[in-house]
């Protein structure tokens, strides 16, 4: 499988494709901001997405088989260069990145026609293929400050995307605002800690720096660089109780913009903070001298009950499935909390179906939001008639949320139960099932009123969403499935990034 | 055909009938047509099956890998081909009975109902060919799942009250509960496989297999052990076809079926009666029985006492495996097969009574027999065959139980299971007694709200299954022998 990839890949695209997964998508989304209108910009943000997938394709291949890549931009090596570091940490999300950027691509053309205005519409994606690169960025670099340059990319291109809901529903720009003020503050704490361990270490690389830390050991400044590191990812992850601009900039923002960032913004800033925490940090320091357990632990448990019981008092499904990401980030950083590779690797594991599951849950909203113009709770009663293939998949990626048995929530949620009952957390796994029980409290409202209750506006005729929004839905939901019934593929991936992420920076 | 490709068959045949049921959704005769020719072919090859086992051999196949620890595996071993013949069989008469009683009621969403009906007896069959704890579970939240939409099926306030109820109860205690004994297990001993003797035993600390069988009884809220025992009256908000097959047969007897496999498989009869939460279980098992037995007394309507008839029924079952001794399982086992008989009977003739009369309380049915004699003979004789009179089903389970009771030394069971025949006797006997022989002065019953009275096919299926409750009695001997493996093998 990985040797077809590489005979198919050219030979330029084997060799530079790291660097081609940046510079494609930033040069492609510099020449859509001159591009006439929203069609366009569509087709070139397609391709770019392709290509970028391409390339972590390829990646995903060469990690695999020939071991960590490591590319040096400008010929300049490190650590005084800088490095793009791949190994099997990284090419997860990349390939997660890639994967729903991808999918996400394809299903913005409908939406984005109804909800942006004509004039901003090859802004919009401009900004969103920005984004893109933001985020492969953060995944592929192995520089710290890089990481933050590439963080901040990612977050200012968001903050436009979110501002443009602005057309829909007003409340997008403070809720835009809000979001700017409190992503600035986590960018400048990260890069805060960054300057402290760059003081300690005098080197940026993430692999030399682990190296010295290693050798030097903690101290005051080391402690406080991982304080506002810690804070600073925290913030951009939406761990609560930092998770207050997240409600907000999902409901209001474009439904795209929603589908493509819970999918994939939250789970980069994940990956930054296991980077940080794992193979920056020794898990020595992070875990025996830092208590990172004893702070995160709770914290992931408060957020699963806290946010699940908001949700199930939400009236707008966008908002519900928004205080449900934020519990679900919960379940992720309960797995890396406990610090085991059993824990970790089922961490990445629900981050990886929960980007698939919410990924589906907002595409099937916004086939709601295109076709019926509304977001309540009212709004989808009986919609399980009108829109059975739409609501379908809603109804099986919402089961796999609550962890339903032949879904894929149910593979990772079983695998994270194993990793927390093995090491000892029975009463984690006691929280996990009663935030799945309030998963099944909130999803079920929507789903009753889906598929039992009549129409509020009787007029609602059979009216699915179109074909270009029902493909990747359809897409994800199938994989929802497939991982449910076969999930070695994802577990082999994962626990292969769990191991990349202990074996930590230091052994190459 | 291999037991390899009869167990497919057996999984596919309720999907294919699913489907058929889509296709033929706008020709009603088609469509029941289906329904029925489903039934049909999944009653033969479940009987195929098991007749494979007669040479000892034990049917197995593994389907494939979900993940790691994570195997779909089915084996056939004979408490699951007791719960499979059983529930494919009385899906074949409740399939005739459905029909005349969504025809006669005028239901709406046929198709759905169906559809749900065949998606329930997929889940039923994965459960009773289980072969490991992961499968069980699986098939477990597939019954659940696809028997929500028929609870809810009238789609008034009431019954979206009772289907949420229904569904929250269930998934609560099965992903809170039981998920939890299902991975603990996995953790502590790294396989789910159910293996003869038990998987836990020898391996687990009792302290901590106490805990997993508090989770694993509790967490089967199927069984309807109180306190999780509101469910069963919350779902009779069913078309009664449903409360027939699906609260007296497939679903309840799924939980019950699972209690007693993960009682012999999981811990195994000797780990079993080590542990001192079985005890307690006990205990809570014939709280149950009494309990629900008074609440039964009290019920006017039919089908809510029939309800709380069932919860003191399944509590016999768990009961039994709770005994930890091969006469008290076998007696449970064999309950599983009389109960369901017994208690389906009795759910069609209320189906039957509403459909021509639209009664639903018991004071109302006074003198009715006159008019539905064949109904009310029904109803006497399968309520016998609940009260335990030979010679009719009911007796064999009962008298198991009494022996089990005291061979285990637990002479209150045994009290216990007297004093609920006499309470059974006290709230069944008087329904078609005061029917059929009203006392004089009663006035003449109200006229049937179907001028043509109930419908043929829902008189005819109950008075089947009332004579079934006799044949059974005299088929007791031969499935005692052919169960007896299961708990000889410890």
């Amino acid at each position: 499988m990985y040797q077809f990839i590489l005979d198919l890949a050219p030979v330029f695209f084997e060799r530079h494709s790291p660097v081609l997964l940046i510079i494609v998508p930033l040069m492609i989304g510099g020449i859509t901001t001159f591009m006439p209108n929203g069609r366009t910009g569509w087709m070139l943000t397609v391709i770019a997405s392709a290509i970028s997938l391409f390339c972590a394709l390829i990646l995903l291949a060469q990690v695999n088989l020939l071991g960590v890549v490591s590319y040096q931009l400008g010929g300049w090596a490190p650590p005084l260069g800088i490095e793009f570091r791949i190994d099997s940490l990284n090419v997860l999300f990349l390939l997660l990145v890639t994967g729903i950027g991808l999918l996400a691509a394809i299903f913005s053309l409908p939406t984005v026609e109804v909800e942006v205005r004509a004039e901003k519409r090859a802004l919009f994606y401009a900004a969103h293929l920005i984004c893109l690169t933001g985020l492969s960025g953060v995944a592929i670099t192995g520089d710290a400050f890089n990481l933050f340059v590439f963080l901040e990319i990612s977050s200012i291109s968001t903050y436009v995307l979110v501002a443009l809901g602005g057309t829909r529903d007003r409340r997008a720009f403070s809720a835009a605002f809000n979001y700017l003020i409190m992503g600035t503050i986590g960018a400048t704490f990260f890069v805060i800690g960054v300057g402290f361990l760059y003081a300690a270490t005098g080197t940026l690389n993430m692999v030399d720096m682990a190296a010295r830390l290693a050798e030097s050991g903690g101290n005051r400044t080391v402690q406080a660089g991982f304080a506002f590191i810690v804070v600073g990812l925290g913030l951009k992850a939406a761990v609560w109780p930092l998770h207050q601009w997240l409600p907000n900039s999902y409901a209001y923002a474009p439904s795209f913009v929603t589908m493509f960032l819970s999918a994939t913004a939250t789970k980069i800033a994940i990956y930054a903070l296991i980077r940080m925490i794992f193979t920056v940090f020794v898990p020595d320091f992070t875990f025996e001298a830092s208590h990172f357990t004893l702070i995160f632990a709770p914290l992931a448990m408060i957020a699963m009950v806290a946010c699940s019981f908001q949700a199930v008092f939400q009236s707008d499904v966008r908002r519900m499935l928004a205080y449900s990401s934020v519990a679900q980030v919960g379940y992720m950083l309960l797995g890396v909390a406990i610090g085991t590779g059993a824990g970790l690797s089922a961490g990445l594991f629900h981050l990886s179906t929960h980007a698939i599951m919410k990924g589906a849950l907002f595409m099937a909203v916004a086939g709601v939001v295109l076709t019926y113009k509304g977001t309540r709770i009212s709004d989808f009663k009986g919609l399980g008639r009108a829109a059975p293939l739409t609501m379908t998949a809603f109804a099986v990626a919402g089961f796999s949320l609550i962890g339903m048995p032949l879904t894929a929530g149910f593979q990772s949620k079983w695998a994270l139960l194993q990793a927390l009952l093995e090491s000892g957390w029975g009463f984690g796994a006691v929280v996990v099932v009663l935030s799945s029980i309030l998963a099944v409290v909130y999803m079920g409202r929507v789903l009753q009123a889906v598929f039992f209750e009549a129409p509020a506006n009787p007029r609602k005729v059979r009216r699915e969403a179109p074909l270009l929004l029902l493909l990747p839905l359809w897409v994800l939901t199938l994989l929802n499935l497939y991982i449910g019934i076969q999930a070695d593929w994802v577990i082999d991936l994962t626990n292969a990034a769990a191991a990349a992420a202990l074996l930590g920076g230091v052994v190459s | 055909m291999s037991p390899d490709m009869l167990i497919l068959t057996v999984l596919g045949l309720p999907l294919l009938t699913a489907l058929g049921i889509y296709i033929f959704g706008k020709i009603p005769d088609l469509r029941e047509g289906a329904t029925l020719i489903g039934a049909v072919a999944l009653f033969g090859s479940v009987i195929l099956l098991v007749l494979t086992m007669q040479s000892g051999a034990t049917p197995a196949l593994t389907l494939g890998r979900a993940g790691p620890g994570l195997v779909f595996a089915f084996k056939l071993e004979p408490l699951g081909a007791l719960f499979a013949v059983v529930a494919s069989g009385l899906w074949i008469v409740n399939s005739i009975y459905s029909i005349g009683y969504m025809r006669g009621n005028r239901e709406r969403n046929q198709t759905r109902f169906y559809i749900c009906f065949a998606i329930a007896l997929f889940g039923a069959m994965g459960v009773a060919m289980a072969g490991n704890l992961f499968t069980l579970f699986v098939f477990y939240e597939v019954l659940t799942i696809s028997t929500y939409p028929l609870v809810a099926h009238k789609g008034d306030v009431n019954a979206r009250r009772g289907a949420r109820i229904y569904l929250m109860t269930l998934l609560g205690t099965s992903i809170g509960l039981f998920l939890i004994g299902v991975v603990w297990t996995s953790a502590l001993t790294g396989s789910l496989d159910f293996v003869p003797g038990g998987l836990l035993a020898g391996k687990v600390d009792p302290a901590i297999g106490s805990i997993l069988l508090l989770l694993f009884a509790f967490g089967v809220g199927k069984a309807a052990l109180m306190p999780f025992h509101f469910w069963l009256p919350n779902a009779m908000v069913a078309p009664t076809p449903v409360s027939a097959l699906l609260h007296a047969v497939a679903v309840v007897k799924a939980g019950v079926f699972t209690i007693m496999k993960i009682s012999i498989y999981i811990f195994g009869i000797d780990y079993l009666s080590a542990l001192p939460a079985t005890d307690w279980v006990l205990g809570v098992a014939c709280f149950t029985i009494i309990v629900s037995s008074l609440i039964a007394l009290t019920k006017d309507n039919l089908k809510a006492r029939l309800a709380y008839s069932t919860i003191g029924q399944l509590a016999y079952v768990t009961a039994g495996a709770m005994l930890a001794t091969q006469a008290g399982m076998l007696g449970g086992s064999l309950q599983i097969a009389a109960h369901a008989m017994g208690k389906i009977t009795l759910f069609m003739c209320a189906g039957a009574i509403y459909v021509a009369t639209g009664l639903t309380n018991i004071s109302d049915m006074r003198g009715l027999g006159k008019r539905m004699p064949w109904v009310f003979g029904a109803f006497f004789v399968a309520s016998l065959s609940i009260i335990g009179i030979p010679p009719l089903a009911g007796g064999w389970p009962k008298f198991q139980l009494f022996l089990g009771a005291v061979e285990a030394q637990h002479g209150y069971v045994a009290w216990v299971l007297l004093i609920s025949s006499l309470l059974n006797i006290a709230y069944l006997l008087p329904i078609p007694i005061l029917a059929l022989m009203p006392p004089k002065g009663t006035p003449e019953p109200a006229p049937y709200k179907r001028p043509e009275g109930a419908p043929r096919f829902v008189v005819i299926a109950p008075v089947f299954t009332a004579f079934g409750t006799l044949l059974l009695f005299f088929a007791m001997g031969a499935i005692a022998s052919f169960l007896a493996p299961v708990f000889e093998g410890v």
